[in-house]
């Protein structure tokens, strides 16, 4: 018995000795939010401790709610959402908070239509309507109208949605509400929203199955999810005019086409969707870091901002292998500006000539 | 009392009151957590069907309705096979057969939920759609419990697999209460010339009657509060229909799904408010189960005209 209390404090003693020289060296950067980011943020952070070997960040995918619920009560180092705060929860913080636009999501309508193996085009009216209720059989002439050449059968549309809040939902019916009055009016946009019609299915995964198991589904979902898991997905029609296929590059310039029209002192807070340009897809998104204007500890602060910085320059080129579109340039230029405007109780953390470490 | 007995006693009472007070801890952070959408809607919150996260409007009928339809619908399927699987182990399985099928019986009750709900989305749901549903349908077709268009993802479809879920519960504590009759009261049934079955439904069910109920109830506790598995192939619909074949939503998996990324306060305050409705449905259902058992109880005891 003695050995064994021996033994225990051996090990307790050791645990303290190890954990003495951790804090000694190390700074701790915590996070949470949005879980669409997650795999690119764990990417991130991963590769960061090469160029940082003694910052540890730890980020936590508790979704868009629970980060910025965390950031609002000071729990986290800095927060992450696929929908930006609304200006009431800004007034919570007294608008002490940057929205930093990390990379680009996109969202594709897939579907099940028995017999029919050509890619469908789709337009934001004939979806706005199939998710309002209005159209609801595959042979509807709003959906043969703008897909000539494809025989499609008399068969019901079942929709398929997330049953659970979503930054996916927030982008789908962000768009929708761009494109239809109607669904303005009547559903609006968010991470959840009350569906006028269909199935609810948990997560992309959870849609994609309601999608493949029935016959004459149509749902959404993220892009990356549907390159990685090889589902086929419609063109949507942008503004322009022309049907888009959703690729990292069509995203990306969703982005630069609606950054061109902002101004310098934009707070990030745009949506993208239904943006101008000619090869623009319609449906995609920022997603976003929330980070504090004005910090109170020095160090954390330099720490943060230097990965901040590194994520959306040298960052940027892990997005492809995980199929993220990356930040057009413009949107880099800008957020340069707005990290070096980040300050410590006044102080500017960067330096006016800093590029980077 | 020795100072070691006076110690272990006060010990034991710490331990035995801190399960109580964490029943009240849990009690009063979810009423605190619902209180502003209780004020905000009142009553209105148990009567409507709008889940409006974006207006902030939420009335939860249709989460209720669905716990409580999903749950009777799992009850219907699950006391008669139940039931069934308990007599045929205890009064007329052979022997070598009892504890192999028993155990296997148990088993269903650890298999993890998630892969109730996989198997409910790949074999439960095609099988309910292309084969039981084409059959079933000429028949049944034009019952109001059995209306509209099927796609799959359903009440009926949870109803199952609850049914599946809850069946090992009550048929291995149905199967414990019927060994537990003595062997006197089937030997006098039979020695008054009842056969074997009218000796099962006439001596040893009803002389069971409080042991099985509760073995019901337990059974439905489980499945008012199953959460994974439902919302996997009930459709997660906010809608009020007594058809079997469409959609619903269960209070369980509503908050398992939108509580993560509740971004208003009132969405949140509305999820703590439905999930204390849920707390009040089980306190509820438990205390029925035991005034059911007492009076069941009680009433043989006396001498009730069962047995």
């Amino acid at each position: 018995m003695r050995r064994i209390y021996g033994v225990a404090a051996a090990a307790v003693a050791g645990l303290v000795a190890f954990a003495g020289t951790v804090t000694a060296q190390e700074t701790r950067l915590t996070g949470a939010g949005a879980t669409f980011p997650n795999p690119i943020y764990s990417k991130w952070v991963l590769e960061y401790t090469v160029v940082r070997p003694n910052l540890r960040i730890n980020y936590q995918a508790i979704g868009s709610g629970g980060g910025i619920r965390q950031f609002t009560d000071h729990t986290v180092d800095f927060g992450a959402t696929d929908g930006p705060m609304t200006d009431s929860q800004i007034t919570v913080v007294h608008g002490n908070v940057y929205h930093l636009p990390t990379v680009l999501g996109a969202v594709v309508p897939t579907y099940n239509v028995p017999g029919v193996t050509a890619q469908l085009r789709f337009t934001g009216e004939v979806l706005a309507g199939i998710f309002l209720g209005q159209i609801t059989k595959w042979n509807d002439s709003r959906i043969t109208g703008i897909n000539p050449g494809v025989s499609l059968p008399d068969q019901d549309i079942v929709v398929a949605h997330r049953s659970d809040g979503s930054g996916t939902t927030y982008i789908w019916s962000d768009y929708l509400s761009k494109v239809s009055p109607d669904w303005a009016q009547r559903v609006g946009k968010g991470t959840a929203v009350n569906w006028p019609v269909g199935l609810g299915g948990q997560g992309n995964p959870g849609v994609a199955n309601i999608v493949k198991q029935t016959p004459g589904a149509l749902g959404y979902v993220e892009l990356i999810y549907a390159v990685q898991n090889n589902i086929g997905y419609g063109l949507v029609r942008n503004k322009a005019g022309n049907y888009i296929q959703a690729t990292l590059e069509t995203t990306t310039n969703a982005a630069a086409g609606a950054v061109a029209s902002l101004d310098a002192t934009t707070d990030f807070r745009v949506s993208i969707t239904d943006a101008d340009g000619g090869d623009v897809y319609p449906i995609s998104s920022f997603t976003w870091l929330l980070v504090p204007k004005d910090m109170t500890d020095m160090t954390k602060a330099r720490q943060l901002l230097d990965f901040v910085w590194w994520a959306v320059h040298d960052g940027q080129k892990y997005c492809a292998g995980l199929s993220y579109a990356p930040l057009p340039s413009r949107v880099v230029q800008l957020e340069e500006e707005r990290l070096k405007s980040i300050t410590v109780g006044g102080r500017p953390v960067l330096p006016a000539n800093y590029r980077g470490r | 009392m020795s100072r070691g007995d006076v110690i272990f006693r006060a010990v034991l009472t710490v331990l035995a009151l801190l399960l109580p007070l964490l029943l009240l801890m849990i009690g009063v952070e979810l009423v605190s957590e619902a209180m502003p959408a209780a004020r905000q809607f009142g009553l209105s919150f148990l009567t409507t069907s709008v889940w409006d996260p974006v207006r902030g409007q939420f009335g939860a009928l249709p989460l209720i309705f669905g716990t409580l339809y999903s749950s009777l619908v799992a009850l219907a399927i699950a006391v008669p096979l139940a039931l069934g699987c308990a007599v045929f182990l205890t009064e007329f399985a052979p022997r070598w057969l009892r504890t192999p099928v028993a155990t296997l019986i148990e088993l269903l009750a650890a298999v993890p939920s998630v892969i109730y709900g996989l198997w409910g989305i790949f074999i439960l749901i095609p099988l309910l759609r292309d084969h039981f549903w084409p059959v079933v349908r000429p028949v049944l077709g034009h019952v109001p419990i059995f209306s509209g268009v099927f796609y799959g993802p359903s009440v009926l479809a949870a109803g199952v697999i609850l049914a599946v879920m809850i069946l090992p519960y009550i048929a291995a504590v149905s199967r414990e209460v019927l060994l537990a009759v003595p062997a006197d009261q089937r030997e006098a049934g039979l020695a008054l010339g009842a056969t074997r079955w009218e000796t099962v439904w006439h001596v040893v069910l009803p002389y069971g009657r409080a042991g099985i109920m509760g073995a019901v109830i337990l059974g439905l506790g489980r499945a008012l509060g199953e959460t994974m598995a439902v919302t996997m192939v009930i459709g997660n619909r906010h809608e009020v229909s007594a058809s079997l074949l469409q959609p619903g939503y269960t209070i369980a998996a509503a908050i398992a799904n939108e509580f993560s990324e509740a971004v208003s306060n009132m969405h949140l305050s509305s999820l703590f408010l439905v999930g204390a409705v849920l707390f009040l449905i089980t306190i509820i259902v438990n205390a029925l189960a035991r005034v059911l058992v007492w009076r069941v109880a009680r009433g043989s005891a006396v001498g009730s005209t069962a047995i």
